[in-house]
């Protein structure tokens, strides 16, 4: 029941609503309780409100509004984005993407790439059943 | 962030005439939803302090004043003279925001909904930008933690899009954080 993710000078967070949607930014300083400065490196420092905001497990060394410099150099020491990238959360929101990016030739591929699968995990099956019954 | 009221610097003085051929210009600095309206308010406080009207003074010069750090969180005090049922009051109130319109803002909604005052009947005296330590308002002091850290205690489970959004669900949501 205790809380793990905490809304710190530091936190990343997943931007869930607006237009910066699916962005990952950095939590630098609280204004009150419904809102906080974000910034991330591609975009200016803004103020951003909690609710469009969630929480993630990776948490950052910055003191409190650092500048800009300074958190491009601690995103790129805490080596977040392949962390994100490796996290199955991120991994997740990755295949999302894809998937929705596909045209109709590479879902061609797919629907092959099943079929063969499907082929082989029937095949394994097979071989299973015949062993338990014989 | 589109703020509904702004801040503009209005000049203005009385018509020449000949008995003051250079009449005192003044300046003043008030938050007005547009310019005209930030041109009336003027003449509505210049008439309450000199005996001068539109009608008989010149509009001199009327700038938009824009937030110079709108990237940095400031405590902004602003004292202001409002009209209740009963008379007129004075109030200090504190905010935290980036931009002093930001927290003009705030404070026009906070008072509707608090005292149920209308921006009309709200004077705006003086606004300023308070360091950390002279603030005295403990709902903006609890903010001035370098260190702070708290949990999001209930999660909205929102569509990221209006589009996306659905009368009937077809489960409960978790709202755990």
């Amino acid at each position: 029941m205790p809380f793990k993710r905490y809304v710190e000078i530091g936190r990343i967070a997943l931007v869930n609503y607006g237009k910066d949607y699916g962005k990952l930014v950095v939590i630098v300083d609280v204004i009150d309780q419904n809102r906080a400065l974000v910034d991330a490196p591609d975009m200016v420092r803004g103020q951003m409100n909690f609710k469009r905001l969630t929480l993630t497990d990776i948490k950052i060394d910055i003191n409190r509004v650092p500048k800009k410099k300074t958190l491009v150099a601690a995103l790129e020491a805490a080596d977040v984005k392949n962390k994100w990238e490796s996290s199955s959360w991120g991994r997740k929101l990755i295949v999302q993407k894809k998937r929705a990016s596909l045209n109709d030739f590479d879902r061609f591929k797919i629907m092959l790439a099943k079929i063969k699968k499907a082929g082989v995990v029937r095949q394994e099956l097979a071989k299973l059943k015949k062993e338990t019954t014989a | 962030m589109s703020y509904k009221f702004h801040q503009f610097q209005v000049v203005g003085r009385a018509l020449p005439t000949e008995t003051d051929e250079k009449p005192k210009i003044y300046r003043m600095k008030l938050w007005a939803t547009n310019e005209v309206r930030a041109k009336s308010k003027f003449w509505y406080f210049l008439r309450k302090l000199k005996k001068v009207k539109k009608s008989n003074g010149q509009m001199l010069a009327i700038n938009e004043i824009f937030e110079k750090n709108p990237t940095t969180i400031k405590n902004y005090g602003i004292w202001l003279r409002y009209q209740s049922r009963t008379g007129y009051h004075n109030m200090y109130k504190e905010y935290r925001d980036t931009t002093l319109n930001g927290g003009v803002e705030q404070m026009y909604t906070e008072m509707a909904s608090r005292h149920r005052v209308r921006h009309h009947c709200i004077q705006v005296i003086k606004t300023a930008t308070i360091p950390a330590k002279l603030c005295k308002r403990e709902s903006t002091k609890q903010f001035h933690n370098s260190k702070i850290k708290f949990p999001l205690v209930f999660k909205k489970v929102r569509p990221p899009t209006r589009k996306l959004k659905t009368t009937y669900k077809a489960s409960r949501p978790n709202l755990f954080v």
